[in-house]
């Protein structure tokens, strides 16, 4: 599920600060940890904006690229 | 909810005051509430107040000529902004949004003075926090200046292609910054600018690279 971010329940210490920023509204705090919830809806941010990546103070929570190079499409 | 004298305590504005101190400062600060995306200061207005983040965060930031934003810095709960500004007596030098809902305490620059005057612990203490700062804005002068950031995030690109299988490792942006020995908004704002270029498509969770020579060639490879 590299399409979500992902989180580190060993790192998370349930802060709630992704919650916050997060535009899609798809994070929760679960037992004092953040749950992705309403997982289709994560998909609404048209960029990956990573920004509850940037707000966690403990780096629990992680939305890596997948870096490819672009396919030439054949002009029929 | 009022101001609670716990947060005061626990800044490090107010380190080390006793609670008679707290309590004689507890009068100079508000609290002051917003929702995600409000502006709480913008760039060139007179610097008047400080700020101190209680709950959620918000981000510091520059729009460039082009309308580019560049993040200055996250300010986290506990933290202040603002500071150079208000100290410096003359306009506020960057924007700040609140990037969610969030919690601020707020002190008049005047009230802000009359409080070192009484307490000049308190005057230590900014000189504490007031260097840290200086570090982290040395640090992105130094990237800025010196080190051609941009390139190198090229090179990170190059050498992390995958054929779209996942067999590759995917890469955060604070990953890159790691292997690259910068700051994560300077990685930020190199995929900004090689988008720019034209030379890669910033897609979600995908960072494509249509422009391979283009790309390498930035890359300080041919």
């Amino acid at each position: 599920m590299a399409d979500m971010p992902i989180i580190d329940a060993d790192k998370c210490n349930g802060c709630g600060l992704c919650i916050g920023v997060c535009k899609c509204g798809i994070l929760v705090l679960n037992e004092d940890k953040v749950a992705i919830v309403r997982r289709e809806e994560c998909r609404i941010c048209t960029r990956w904006c990573a920004m509850c990546e940037a707000v966690c103070p403990n780096d629990a929570i992680r939305c890596p690229f997948e870096i490819v190079i672009e396919e030439k499409k054949d002009v029929a | 909810m009022a101001v609670q004298p716990e947060f005061i305590r626990s800044i490090p504005y107010f380190a080390g005051l006793s609670q008679a101190g707290i309590d004689s400062i507890r009068k100079y600060i508000f609290e002051k509430k917003a929702e995600r995306g409000e502006i709480l200061l913008i760039e060139g207005e007179p610097a008047e107040t400080l700020y101190f983040v209680v709950a959620g965060a918000v981000k510091v930031f520059k729009i460039s000529a082009d309308g580019k934003e560049q993040i200055l810095q996250i300010i986290r709960p506990g933290e202040s902004f603002n500071d150079a500004s208000v100290f410096g007596g003359g306009k506020n030098l960057a924007s700040v949004e609140a990037m969610g809902p969030v919690v601020l305490n707020t002190i008049k620059k005047s009230d802000l003075e009359a409080v070192i005057q009484e307490h000049p612990q308190v005057a230590i203490n900014v000189i504490h926090v007031l260097s840290q700062r200086v570090h982290h804005l040395v640090s992105l002068v130094e990237d800025l200046s010196f080190r051609h950031v941009t390139g190198r995030v090229a090179k990170v690109l190059l050498e992390h292609t995958g054929d779209g299988t996942g067999e590759k490792p995917r890469l955060t942006q604070q990953e890159m910054a790691a292997m690259i020995g910068t700051a994560r908004e300077m990685v930020g704002r190199s995929l900004k600018t090689l988008e720019g270029e034209g030379v890669i498509r910033m897609e979600r969770n995908r960072i494509i690279i249509t422009d391979q020579k283009a790309l390498r060639e930035m890359a300080g490879l041919t």
